[in-house]
């Protein structure tokens, strides 16, 4: 049996890559991949793609006797109702630093965690809350309101 | 027919079934009782568990002084949650308001309910003050170096997974307190948005928001986060863990027990009066040739067995005398304090004041002047510069040794009292004058979230720790300031945290100040 003589090549000539470790890397590389697809498929599962929340909207009927300015929380809710002559709006009470409930208060809003205060429109007096209060959208037909948590409006956006 | 002279199977069968217990024990353990230097060394290396201990134990190690048994307290602490925590396991249920239920049945109704829950609780707090002092004893002892380096950094990943699993475990209850902390932890989590929506990107680029969606899988904290609270608590985090302690524990023993001062086998000869101990009672049976072919350091070879006692029995009753007295001190507080449960969780009525469990107060307290910076930034800095301390400092002078290298304790001294004065100092001016916000109520958010009396803080004590560096021209007299700095104000922020926030997070002196209480 005679064995086959490479060309010859200069000893500088660096050696080529012999097939078997080529197809090794190359399935080294292949599991590395799919190893790495598999991590991020594994992660699609715990990110929800439908949110378990329930409807955002609910419906009130304001008090007859709320004064200009007075806040009415509808029992359950984290939103403050007003109206004046404007017209009506709502107010989030979910401070807007780590989500804790604001409570109205003389002169605004203050909230219980870390003693962020909010002017009557929303705007942050004092305290580590970075964003005024939100300003949540709402429709009145009759006597009743309709407010959506889900949507907020520009600051001051008040329904007749 | 069996042949002559031999016993009949029947015989056979019966003297093999006699034998059986004595065969069945020494099957599984091959060896007689530990009482030769060889059958010490089998009973450690032929046990799959114990052999995570070399066969011999240098002397140094033993000291009191050199460990005071942090990492085996931890260590216990965690046996005893994983046991307690089992048992709760039986009648707990992760549902909102039956979870709730749940626990309640268990403080009230269950024998011995209440005494588990105290256990789980008291054991959970134990684990977290041990790994804590652990730490800082590694730290102080120099013990981080080549070639532990590595060891450290496994040691970070464990006090967070530590601290981890305290946090979700707080959820379970499904009281008011978890309630409102878990809200607070998981917009904390979100809390990325403070600098997305200052510079007005989040609707592009919201990790912030990804990072809750996946904590609470809603946006609401209901029953989606406690399940996934739930699975963290009691299969995730534990299995990391548990993952994580083989390899810490591995290492130890690889990298050569514990770190000891080049001198050790001198001073241990001056300390000790008696007649040096006997070292082999007879030949040893180990060999090393096999570290001769293993690359690296390996402590064995070239120094000598002089100072070192077989594991069985010297380290194993320390050990185990350190597991005792946990159990004794967990036992003890569980005997005398309950574990707290608070009302029903009330989405619309946060529990004022809302606070997180003692050793987030100081992450409350920085939190409360900036979400990301208190909540994310700062801890993340802290974490890194942690992590950095082995491959930052890589000096030798003083390894093993307390307070060892340049500078030394009067420099920890002058660290204790900067540390303490600077974050007394930015504490004081903040609850006296207010912050940024109350001066310019227009300015900017990101100005705040850059500058706060979290991130002063941290400012100030790098800038310390660099001026001690260049003093005595080392990096480990910076490392001993930064460090000393990080536990100064780590005890100043959760103290005050604790004692002294009230109502809207208020400064109060003393409790009894607090209004409508
Ligand atoms: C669940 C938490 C932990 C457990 C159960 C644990 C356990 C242990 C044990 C039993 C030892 C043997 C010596 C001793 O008892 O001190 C040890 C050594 C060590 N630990 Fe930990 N540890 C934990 C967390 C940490 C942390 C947070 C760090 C540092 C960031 C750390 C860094 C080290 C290092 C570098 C050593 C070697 C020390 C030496 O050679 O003297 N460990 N650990
Ligand atoms: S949650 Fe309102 S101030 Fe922190």
């Amino acid at each position: 049996m005679t064995t086959q003589v490479s060309p010859k090549r200069s000893r500088l000539d660096p050696e080529p890559m012999p097939r078997r470790d080529w197809l090794g890397l190359g399935a080294l590389w292949a599991m590395a991949v799919s190893f790495l697809f598999a991590t991020v498929g594994m992660m699609r599962l715990p990110k929800a793609a439908v949110l378990p929340s329930p409807s955002k909207k609910f419906r009130v009927a304001l008090p007859e006797t709320l004064a200009a300015g007075e806040p009415f929380v509808p029992p359950g809710r984290s939103v403050a109702l007003f109206r004046d002559e404007e017209g009506v709006y709502a107010i989030s009470t979910v401070c807007t630093h780590l989500g804790c409930i604001v409570k109205p208060a003389a002169d605004g809003f203050e909230c219980p965690c870390h003693g962020s205060r909010f002017a009557p429109d929303g705007e942050v007096r004092k305290g580590p809350a970075p964003k005024p209060l939100a300003w949540l959208k709402v429709s009145v037909s009759g006597s009743l309101v309709t407010i959506d948590e889900g949507t907020t409006v520009p600051q001051g956006t008040k329904v007749a | 027919m069996p042949a002559i002279g031999t016993k009949d199977a029947l015989t056979e069968f019966r003297e093999n079934l006699r034998a059986a217990p004595k065969r069945i024990l020494e099957t599984a353990f091959r060896t007689g009782l530990p009482t030769t230097d060889r059958s010490r060394s089998t009973f450690v290396f032929g046990n799959v568990f114990l052999h995570l201990h070399s066969v011999r134990t240098h002397r140094w190690s033993l000291r009191w002084l050199t460990t005071a048994g942090l990492g085996i307290a931890t260590l216990a602490a965690f046996l005893i949650t994983l046991v307690t925590g089992v048992l709760l396991m039986f009648y707990y249920k992760p549902y909102p308001e039956v979870a709730y239920q749940s626990i309640k049945d268990i403080h009230f109704v269950v024998p011995t309910g209440r005494f588990i829950r105290n256990l789980h609780r008291w054991a959970a707090n134990v684990m977290v003050v041990t790994v804590i002092l652990h730490m800082a004893r590694v730290f102080y002892t120099a013990a981080y170096r080549r070639p532990r380096e590595y060891n450290w950094l496994i040691g970070i990943a464990l006090l967070v997974v530590t601290l981890a699993l305290s946090f979700t475990g707080y959820l379970l209850p499904w009281d008011q307190l978890a309630y409102w902390a878990i809200t607070i932890g998981a917009n904390i989590a979100q809390s990325p948005r403070e600098v997305t929506d200052a510079l007005g990107i989040t609707e592009w680029f919201d990790p912030g928001g990804l990072q809750r969606l996946l904590l609470l899988g809603s946006d609401t904290v209901g029953e989606e986060a406690l399940i996934r609270f739930y699975l963290l608590h009691v299969m995730l985090l534990p299995l990391v863990l548990a993952a994580l302690l083989a390899v810490h524990f591995w290492r130890v023993r690889k990298d050569g027990g514990l770190a000891r001062p080049d001198d050790a086998d001198d001073i241990l000869a001056r300390e000790r009066r008696e007649e040096t101990y006997p070292v082999f009672t007879e030949q040893p049976q180990k060999t090393y040739h096999l570290a001769a072919i293993v690359r690296g350091r390996t402590p064995a070879v070239g120094r000598g067995p002089e100072n070192t006692v077989p594991s069985m029995p010297h380290l194993f009753y320390a050990e185990f005398g350190v597991l005792m007295l946990t159990v004794a001190v967990c036992l003890l507080l569980s005997l005398l304090w309950d574990a707290p449960l608070k009302e029903l969780a009330n989405p619309n009525v946060p529990e004022n004041p809302a606070k997180a469990p003692w050793y987030f107060l100081g992450l409350q307290e920085m939190v409360s002047f900036s979400a990301f910076m208190g909540g994310i930034g700062v801890p993340t800095i802290v974490l890194i510069g942690l992590g950095l301390i082995p491959y930052l400092d890589r000096e030798a002078e003083g390894t093993g040794r307390w307070f060892g290298g340049p500078g030394g304790w009067p420099l920890v001294r002058l660290s204790l009292l900067f540390g303490f004065a600077a974050a007394l100092g930015v504490e004081a001016f903040a609850i006296r004058f207010g912050w940024l916000r109350e001066w310019f109520p227009n300015i900017h958010q990101l100005a705040i979230t850059v500058f706060n009396p979290g991130t002063v803080l941290t400012a100030l004590y790098a800038a310390f720790s660099i001026w001690a560096m260049k003093r005595h021209n080392s990096t480990r007299a910076g490392a001993l300031a930064l460090f000393t700095c990080f536990l100064c104000g780590f005890t100043v922020l959760t103290v005050i945290g604790t004692y002294f926030r009230g109502p809207n997070w208020e400064f109060f002196w003393s409790p009894a100040d607090w209004p409508g209480h």
